[in-house]
């Protein structure tokens, strides 16, 4: 078991594209902690960059406080799982199984009985003398993580472990994962583009973007204090509404004035959020979770008016999208003015609700519900 | 439907055509080498040349009589076998090099080793030659065996193949802890064998009926392969056309053996089924 940590750390490819950009993280010992980000932010050259398969263009890797730049992936100690599980095709599952321990040198004995305890927790035992060609993926993936576990490694590296496999099993086994490195203890870094595995694993999230840290923080502070607003529209399904509108003074508090409704700051998020009084009468970004919109009350005196766009059904929920009189931009440009039609508001509101394209809609809105951005993306603090 | 049932049945003659065509002087050759040797020459313009009509294996029996045929077929095995086999490995070995290594110099180099594939062997004959007897070697096994071991287009297609395979295998080898060395053998030799069977076909078949050089630096008949040993038992009165044909059968078979015990393995697909979910 050990600490990793990455001080300054840059990724710059033969070809001249900088992927990585100082990068400073920390990983605790026996943590597990999910890096997260869109496909291309960089991801899996940082899991590479630790395992030693990819070189540092700059910056220092410790493992346990000890500088590993220069060392070979053999002698890391570390193991990871890949997102086509890397099996070894000519090798039966046992025989991948034994291949790490092998190669570390270890008496048969001890081979057998690491062999026997991995099978028995992963439920390897039926499938031991098959090929991996002849297994399911879901039984390919047990094995890659049994080929890592049996290892007895420093750290685990998963770089997207589950994407090979359909929903629910992803489900279950991204379940299975957590109880397996919570029993073990092991340091873990999980590598997923998938939010919600994100937040369902991690003990910590580090949300990353074009190369860059963007938050690294527990799942519901990523969630309720997303730093920006490009880690609030990344995390949540859907995600947030970003619309751009001034902040008003009135009568000593602060206001917002959303198509025709007038909605005061609470004394909350006045206090939370100090920064808000210096921008009193600029334009500031307000981020709406799709789950906080719900319809007004028959009787409400102010509501916003919207037309649906379109409506999912998803059974539990209905999500609307929505034209509405507000300035909507997306959450990861938010400076860029869209062309053409603006990006819809989203609600979701709970149950079903028969709407068509077209309909007229009065929504609610509670002022404790939302987030403030500064125009160039950075939460008002 | 009927056109292209038509369509089917000519390609089908054709085909059939062309295998026979193939096929005749095998066929002819094996025939001659069971008839009496008067027959052999006068039926070979007919079809009597393809029926072996009072067939008898005493064109066989003069063979080993009148040639040291065990002999040779010995030297062409070691040779060959010896050729092949550490081919395999310092071909392999290289092409690995080249397709997984970084070191300096490497395309270069892979760039000569590839323009040697064009460069014919006769053209280096002679000098090669002068070399080796200055070096003593000739009327040996070494000679005829250590100038063809590292062979440029057995290092290509090695080279392909192993550029095809996942990275992410040897990247776990190299987790696991594996050395390089112990990666190549423990990881990628196995999942080539595909290519391991296609070059050692390959250059068997080059090998085995190699003519020119042997026949340059040998001169006593104790080293010397099969297609030089038929040559010189052409020119060994008397004149028998069924021996000479029975002597090309018996040379022909190691090669239908080799290839029946490795093309099973030529066709095979990759490992890579197991890679892909
Ligand atoms: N060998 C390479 N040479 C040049 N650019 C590369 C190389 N490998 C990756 N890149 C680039 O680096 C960026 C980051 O790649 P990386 O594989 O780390 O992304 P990722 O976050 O893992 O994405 P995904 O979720 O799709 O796996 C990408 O833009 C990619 O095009
Ligand atoms: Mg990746």
């Amino acid at each position: 078991m050990a600490s990793i940590s990455f001080e300054h750390v840059s990724k710059t490819y033969p070809d001249g594209t900088r992927v990585i950009d100082g990068l400073d993280l920390e990983v605790g010992d026996g943590e597990l902690l999910v890096l997260v980000g869109p496909s291309g932010c960089g991801k899996s050259t940082v899991l590479r960059m630790l395992a030693g398969l990819e070189d540092l263009s700059g910056g220092e890797i410790r493992i346990d406080g000890r500088v590993v730049n220069d060392l070979l992936p053999q002698r890391r100690n570390l193991s990871m799982v890949f997102q086509n599980y890397a099996l070894y095709p000519h090798l039966t599952v046992r025989g991948n199984l034994e291949f790490p321990l092998k190669m570390k040198g270890l008496s048969r004995t001890e081979i057998d009985r690491r062999v026997r305890e991995t099978a028995a927790m992963l439920d390897l035992d039926a499938l031991l003398d098959r090929r991996p060609k002849a297994l399911s993926g879901g039984q390919r993936q047990r094995v890659a993580m049994g080929r890592a576990i049996a290892r007895e490694a420093d750290a685990f590296l998963m770089d997207e472990p589950l994407s090979n496999l359909d929903a629910r099993l992803r489900v279950q086994i991204r379940t299975e994962i957590a109880a397996l490195q919570a029993r073990l203890g092991v340091t873990t870094i999980y590598v997923t583009h998938d939010q919600v595995e994100a937040m369902t694993l991690g003990q910590r999230v580090a949300v990353m973007r074009g190369g860059r840290l963007q938050q690294v923080a527990p799942p519901w502070e990523i969630y309720q204090r997303p730093s920006n607003s490009f880690v609030a529209g990344f995390i949540g399904t859907p995600g947030m509404n970003l619309v751009r509108a001034p902040l008003d003074s009135s009568n000593g508090g602060l206001c917002v004035r959303l198509g025709d409704v007038r909605l005061t700051l609470t004394a909350q998020a006045l206090a939370d959020q100090p920064g808000l009084a210096d921008r009193t009468g600029e334009d500031v970004l307000i981020g709406i979770r799709p789950e906080d919109i719900c319809l007004a009350e028959a009787g409400a005196t102010s509501a916003l008016t919207a037309t649906v766009r379109t409506a999912e059904s998803l059974g539990h929920e209905t999500l609307l999208h929505l034209d509405s009189p507000l300035t909507t931009v997306a959450a990861d440009a938010p400076r860029r003015v869209p062309h053409g039609e603006p990006p819809a508001l989203i609600a979701a509101l709970r149950g079903h609700h028969p709407s068509r394209p077209g309909d007229a809609v009065r929504l609610q809105l509670d002022p404790a519900d939302l987030y403030f951005f500064a125009l160039d993306g950075e939460a008002i603090r | 439907m009927k056109a292209s049932r038509l369509g089917r049945l000519g390609s089908y003659l054709a085909l059939t055509g062309l295998a026979l065509l193939f096929l005749a002087p095998l066929a002819m050759m094996l025939a001659g080498s069971l008839k009496p040797n008067e027959r052999v020459l006068v039926e070979a313009g007919t079809l009597a040349a393809f029926l072996p009509v009072g067939a008898s294996l005493d064109n066989y029996a003069a063979v080993f009589e009148r040639t040291d045929f065990l002999r040779f077929l010995f030297n062409s095995v070691f040779i060959t076998g010896t050729i092949v086999a550490a081919g395999l490995i310092v071909n392999a070995l290289a092409a690995y090099a080249f397709a997984r290594l970084q070191w300096r110099g490497r395309d270069l180099l892979f760039n000569l080793v590839l323009a040697l594939m064009i460069l014919p062997f006769e053209a280096i004959a002679v000098p090669l030659f002068y070399g080796a007897s200055i070096l003593g070697l000739r009327d040996t096994y070494i000679v005829q065996i250590l100038p063809f071991i590292a062979n440029a287009f057995s290092i290509y297609l090695f080279y392909s193949f192993f550029i095809g395979l996942p990275r992410e295998l040897e990247e776990a080898a190299s987790l696991d802890g594996a050395s390089t060395l112990r990666i190549f053998f423990a990881v990628i030799v196995p999942n080539s064998k595909p290519a391991f069977a296609s070059v050692a076909i390959l250059s068997f078949l080059t090998w085995w009926g190699s003519y020119l050089w042997p026949l340059l630096v040998t001169i006593v008949p104790e080293v010397r392969p099969l297609p030089v040993a038929i040559a010189s038992f052409y020119t060994l009165p008397p004149l028998q056309w069924g021996d000479i044909l029975a002597f090309g059968t018996l040379m022909v078979m190691p090669v239908l053996a080799v290839f029946l015990m490795f093309q099973r393995w030529f066709v095979r697909g990759v490992a890579s089924s197991a890679i892909k979910g």
